[in-house]
């Protein structure tokens, strides 16, 4: 309790006490973990709208003539080719092709992008911009910006409804400047669930406006339970679990993320070489064939020989099964390999699977292209 | 702020578990409290009948989404029946946890029973957490 002073509050911490979430530390904010319930908030996601807030991650703005350039040497994905108005995702890597951060570019202007990144990482990732910009300008917007994400086959409808002239003709990975409850926004068709939805940067200051509106117009509150749940579902890597400044992209299986061909950008002679070589360990999304849940840290074995790590774990509630990610040796990353998942000494059958766990083809919600 | 319902025909520990008297055996389950603090139960690991726990040993574990907690014996003796219909559907924990989401039945080896907390202490000392 006597932390809970030090951690950081977004604009809509009194509003998410007052909907009677639980709230919990996350990357040094204190956020929701559920309003209603997990298992609920996971389901308005994938059969109607769910309203996160996180406008805990940070957004790192570079700007003038150097802009692009800069960021093409900073981040794994192609820059300079990315239009205005467009969204890549892509990983800012160190020199060891280690993630320092995984993040999303937007490309707003010729001279003009920023970097939305995890909250836990703001200020490493402003200090490693900084270090690389030379000429362009860096500023971290965060603390100005509220963002919210609005996910789930009915959000294009809701946000129709708050004034958005016509979401639905936004695709994906593109994003407007527009009014959304009369608000100035940027509203981009991205989210972190593998449902169809929409990010909304605002003003910070009216962030609550836009957000009262949506649950309004019936979006339904969700948390950061929910949000876990639904990226293992989509095999969507969180930063500290499947990432980070020790493991590869390539290792991660974010290959298409990363312009080893073009080259140019930090990490890409170790990237290039690990290619080559071979990556020694691969990330794999596993199903529990008995019951139980996989947690990050469980042991990954065979033959009572430890593998790897499990980095997540969760029940999926719409496969009603146990699914999981985690690290093994390339020799055991094939679709059907039997793995054993150790929980609390108990060596629990699972089977390596094709990622992501859940398709919108499964899911049965209207698709957003 | 969140309500609880605690029977006053029950005693609690101070792990969240209550227990009942039912002829020469003591039931045994998780309280209201500690249902709504995990939130949706999705697991729940319990012994095999016949074994001998003493008052305070993990006896089994609940898991939620995001938690994972153990369960402790709030008395001493065998474990004569335990809640299988548990292992198919865990979420009866929180839709019933003094009735069908019950977990173990115990035969007592001591009188321990009685220094178990009334509903009214319990009470109290949930609130005391929560403050």
């Amino acid at each position: 309790m006597s932390d809970a002073a030090a951690l950081r509050r977004t604009p809509l911490h009194a509003r998410h006490v007052a909907l009677g979430a639980r709230m919990v530390p996350f990357g040094g904010w204190d956020m929701p973990v559920q309003y209603t319930g997990i298992l609920d908030e996971h389901r308005a996601v994938r059969e109607s709208a769910g309203l996160f807030d996180v406008s805990h991650m940070g957004q790192i703005w570079l700007r003038g003539p150097e802009a692009v350039a800069v960021a093409e040497r900073l981040v794994t994905c192609p820059v300079a080719s990315l239009r205005p108005g467009r969204v890549r995702y892509g990983l800012l890597c160190n020199e060891r092709g280690g993630v320092v951060d995984d993040v999303t570019v937007y490309r707003v202007a010729d001279d003009e992008l920023f970097l939305c990144v995890n909250a836990a990482n703001i200020e490493k990732d402003y200090r490693w911009v900084v270090r690389h910009a030379g000429e362009a300008d860096v500023r971290d917007q965060s603390d100005a910006t509220g963002l919210l994400a609005i996910q789930g086959p009915e959000a294009a409808g809701l946000m129709t409804r708050l004034g958005d002239p016509d979401p639905g003709t936004l695709k994906r990975f593109r994003f407007r400047e527009t009014k959304v409850a009369s608000v100035p926004a940027l509203v981009s068709r991205t989210g972190y669930t593998g449902s169809d939805g929409f990010e909304i940067y605002l003003p910070a200051g009216e962030t609550e406006t836009v957000f009262d509106a949506l649950l309004e117009a019936g979006a339904q509150p969700a948390g950061l339970g929910a949000r876990d749940t639904l990226r293992l579902e989509a095999a969507l890597p969180l930063y500290g679990h499947e990432l980070d400044d020790e493991t590869t992209p390539l290792e991660a299986g974010l290959d298409r993320f990363v312009k080893l061909a073009e080259g140019g950008f930090l990490g890409a002679e170790a990237l290039r070489a690990q290619s080559e070589a071979g990556v020694e360990r691969r990330l794999v999304g596993f199903v529990l064939d008995e019951r139980g849940v996989a947690r990050a840290d469980h042991a990954l074995a065979r033959d009572g020989e430890t593998l790897g790590r499990v980095t997540s774990g969760a029940p999926s509630p719409t496969l009603g099964k146990s699914i999981g990610l985690g690290y093994v040796p390339a020799g055991f990353a094939e679709t059907g390999t039997r793995l054993d998942v150790l929980i609390r000494d108990r060596a629990v059958a699972a089977h390596v699977v094709d990622v992501p766990f859940v398709t919108k083809a499964s899911v049965g919600g209207q698709t957003g292209g | 702020m969140a309500e609880y319902d605690f029977p006053e025909s029950l005693r609690y520990s101070r792990e969240d578990e209550w227990a009942r008297v039912e002829g020469d055996r003591i039931v045994i389950g998780v309280s209201d409290y500690a249902q709504q603090q995990l939130g949706d139960i999705v697991f729940v690991e319990l012994p095999d009948v016949g074994t001998v726990v003493s008052a305070g040993d993990p006896f089994g574990v609940i898991e939620s989404v995001k938690t994972v907690s153990d369960l402790f014996a709030p008395i001493s003796g065998e474990i004569v029946a335990v809640n299988a219909d548990l292992a198919e559907s865990p979420e009866t924990v929180n839709e019933d946890c003094y009735g069908d989401g019950w977990m173990i039945a115990i035969e007592p080896s001591d009188a321990e029973f009685e220094t178990l907390l009334s509903a009214q202490d319990y009470a109290q000392y949930v609130k005391d957490r929560e403050d």
